[in-house]
């Protein structure tokens, strides 16, 4: 990660400054500020601001932390964007980041890690999580595509990657909330889905945020191993929650991973040297 | 925080603490950098706010009502901190505040700021250490001098007008002023107005003229290139820059250019305006849509340079005499560091032109860095975020890597006077112009040899 470069000339971004898109921001504040940074969590392909809504917002916000939520162009309330790019998508969580009154700390779940990967290298976060993170690349896809063939193949095709109840959510959760949940799902552009597996790499984050990912053991989309090799790009070790699904968020035991990046929060974690 | 006595004098010592001069877009940015990177910083800021020029409320601020960017949104943002997508290409001054109060509520600046602080001297001291005294701003109060590991000035280049001199000027009987205290077009309303000077704000002004003044002269010393802000539908920097993404050479891009401007605007020797005597890029660039308009409608009498003052008429160097009853000095303005030895920043005959590398690094002094002090052909913000960025990094790697901090120095010393531009009209207004692309590439490869990579 270190040995990259960042980026001083970006002639072509100028030049072609990426079309602004309607967004949807859904937030939950606390009622009296207690300094803490705001969090501005970023969904994965499919999902929208409402998966945050569902539980993390409120449970982050009753902490005291302000907590906000954005849909990705094409996703939950956003303008419909059915040609965007990875580079919109991260448009989009630079532009909803800048607009927050403080610094933020990013919290990308699933496709939405990588997205969060790349607003790292345009916004100096306060600090960066990424929860069961689809960092793209052809690992992810033969993972996928063993778990879940008949959802995945479509995919490479164009067709809306499907996510199955099984990959999403452990046994533990209500069948009827799981169907809820399902039925909301959408579909990210067919650009972005190949972009996931062909783009470059991210450039390296500014403003050297620490960066914390945390996932299942038991996920059905991203492996334990792809955890552990996510987590060591940033120098550290993946926080597990065993016996869940891929959406920790919306689960059964959402509580407990939402709790585990908050206590990681309130400690301060110290900007990594160099 | 122990307290020293130098010279009889008290100096409160910061330790590690870098001080910044100045709290506009190029002082916050630093601010904001060298935080980053872990340092202690006291930035001191004559104002009682932030913004600098952009922050029209302030004594010295040079923007009047109507301005706008000349720079589209995305040449103007800090690289890490957008512009709303929702503004328009060409903001107004008034979103430009608000974008730097955002700026430093977001990334919490202002508690390292002491606003209603002026510089009045900085002094290098042993151990490449810098002495910083400052006053309550207007000269109430006692000096205080507190010794710094290192120097960010930041204090800007467009608040101190340029003034001409010509022969008879005490005499005239007119109105006389210089563009930084032209605020609103109801100072030009009904009067027969000669505006002097064809930077961009000699072009605004005349614009404005020819809507409020009963009459507008412009005079110019040289003809120019007047370019729109707009070119084949979208903001004429961002096809400029389309072609610098595809490398395209200077001379073809300056052909493209005339090209174009041929086409759009048309010959404009034909309204009286004198031919340039120069290609494009090698004056600082204009950006205005209206200027030609306003000719072209007889709403603007484009004259030549002011030879002399009479009495009641100004005399042309073609010998014509006008007779305005208010003139406008739009004829830029000059850097100023009274609280600092022209020696420090390399200007050894007291011109008052430094003389730097990558227009920020002196030789001979590590710890100090000039942030700002550059004229784009495009905004000026990303510019003083990577200088910020450079300085931050360069200051980190003194200690834990003195022998690439040491190279750096001697790159410094052997760069003095570098230039990143066309070669352009030799003019005072011309001492800082960089052209953006060469100007970045050129930090960013200063980057990546300090870095090592
Ligand atoms: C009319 C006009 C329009 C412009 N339009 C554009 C544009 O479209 N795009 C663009 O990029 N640039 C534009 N510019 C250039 C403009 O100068 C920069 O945008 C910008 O203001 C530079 O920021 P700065 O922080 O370097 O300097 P400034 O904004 O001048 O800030 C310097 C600060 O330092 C403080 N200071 C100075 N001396 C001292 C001292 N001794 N002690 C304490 N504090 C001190 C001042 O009070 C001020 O707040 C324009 C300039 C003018 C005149
Ligand atoms: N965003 C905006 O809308 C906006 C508006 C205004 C200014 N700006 C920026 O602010 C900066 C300052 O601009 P500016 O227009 O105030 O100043 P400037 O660019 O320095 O222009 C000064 C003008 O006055 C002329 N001049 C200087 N001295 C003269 C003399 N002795 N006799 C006759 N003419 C003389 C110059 O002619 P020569 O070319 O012959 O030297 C030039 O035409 C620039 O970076 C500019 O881009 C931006």
């Amino acid at each position: 990660m270190t040995a990259e470069r960042v980026r001083v000339v970006r002639a072509w971004e100028w030049a072609r400054p990426e079309r602004p898109a309607r967004r949807e921001l859904l937030s939950a504040v606390p009622e009296l500020e207690q300094a803490k940074p705001p969090l501005l969590f970023v969904p994965g392909f499919g999902h929208g601001a409402w998966a945050f809504a569902e539980h993390w917002l409120g449970h982050a916000a009753s902490r005291g932390f302000p907590a906000y939520a954005v849909s990705l162009r094409g996703h939950g309330g956003s303008e419909p964007a059915p040609d965007a790019t990875l580079r919109a998508y991260t448009h989009d969580v630079v532009q909803a980041a800048a607009g927050l009154p403080r610094q933020a700390v990013l919290v990308g779940h699933g496709a939405g890690a990588r997205v969060v990967t790349h607003a790292l290298a345009r916004y100096p976060a306060r600090a960066a999580v990424l929860v069961a993170p689809v960092l793209g690349g052809w690992a992810t896809f033969g993972t996928a595509l063993r778990r879940n063939p008949v959802g995945t193949l479509p995919a490479v095709f164009g067709a809306g990657l499907r996510l199955n109840r099984r990959q999403l959510f452990s046994r533990d959760l209500a069948d009827a909330d799981a169907r809820r949940y399902v039925s909301q799902l959408g579909r990210a552009s067919r650009r972005a889905q190949w972009q996931l597996l062909t783009g470059r790499e991210p450039e390296p984050a500014v403003g050297r945020p620490p960066v914390l990912v945390l996932g299942s053991p038991d996920d059905r989309v991203v492996p334990a191993s792809a955890l552990t090799r996510a987590a060591r790009r940033y120098a550290s070790a993946p926080l597990l929650f065993p016996g869940m699904g891929h959406d920790l968020m919306l689960d059964a035991r959402w509580r407990e991973p939402i709790d585990a990046i908050l206590d990681w929060l309130d400690k301060d974690p110290a900007r990594p040297l160099g | 925080m122990s307290s020293s006595t130098d010279l009889g004098r008290p100096v409160s010592d910061r330790g590690d603490t870098v001080c910044v001069i100045g709290a506009g877009a190029s002082g916050l940015t630093a601010v904001k950098n060298l935080r980053e990177h872990g340092f202690g910083v006291d930035c001191y800021e004559r104002e009682t706010g932030v913004g600098g020029a952009w922050n029209w409320r302030h004594d010295r601020s040079p923007v009047y009502a109507s301005t706008h960017l000349i720079s589209s949104r995305p040449f103007t943002q800090f690289p890490d901190f957008p512009m709303p997508d929702d503004w328009p290409d060409y903001p107004h001054h008034a979103q430009l505040l608000s974008y730097f109060e955002r700026y430093a509520d977001h990334f919490d600046l202002r508690q390292h700021i002491w606003f209603g602080t002026e510089v009045v001297r900085v002094e290098p001291v042993e151990g490449d250490r810098w002495d910083v005294t400052t006053r309550s701003t207007g000269g109430y109060g006692p000096e205080r001098t507190s010794r710094y590991a290192a120097v960010v000035l930041a204090n800007g280049h467009n608040w101190s007008p340029k003034l001409p001199r010509y022969e008879g000027l005490e005499q005239f009987r007119g109105e006389v002023m210089h563009a930084s205290s032209y605020k609103d077009p109801a100072q030009l309303r009904g009067k027969r107005v000669l505006v002097v000077g064809a930077g961009n704000t000699g072009c605004d002004i005349a614009v404005e003229a020819a809507q409020q003044a009963s009459h507008c002269w412009h005079s110019t010393r040289r003809g120019y290139w007047y370019a729109p802000k707009y070119v084949f539908g979208r903001p004429a920097d961002q096809v400029n820059d389309t072609l610098l993404a595809l490398r395209v050479p200077l001379r073809v891009r300056q052909w493209l250019y005339h090209w174009t401007l041929r086409l759009t605007v048309g010959d404009l020797t034909r309204f009286g305006l004198p031919k340039p005597d120069h290609r494009v890029y090698e004056t600082h660039p204009i950006a205005n849509s209206q200027l030609v308009y306003y000719v072209g409608h007889g709403e603007i009498t484009p004259v030549s340079d002011v030879a002399r003052f009479h009495d009641r008429t100004v005399e042309l160097t073609d010998g014509r005499q006008i007779d305005p009853e208010l003139v406008v000095f739009a004829t830029g303005y000059l850097p100023r560091f009274e609280f600092l030895e022209g020696r420090v920043l390399g200007d050894e005959e007291g011109s008052g032109r430094p003389r730097l590398w990558l227009n920020a690094f002196a030789a001979g002094h590590p710890t100090l860095a000039v942030v700002g002090l550059v004229q784009p052909d495009s905004g000026i913000f990303a510019i003083s975020h990577w200088q910020s960025v450079l300085f931050a990094r360069l200051l980190t790697l003194r200690t834990s890597r003195p022998e690439r901090a040491a190279t750096f120095g001697r790159k410094v010393a052997a760069g003095l006077g570098e230039r990143y531009s066309a070669k352009v009209k030799d003019s005072t207004r011309h001492w800082f112009e960089v052209g953006h692309a060469d100007y970045l590439r050129a930090l960013q490869r200063a980057l990546y040899d300090l870095e090592g990579k």
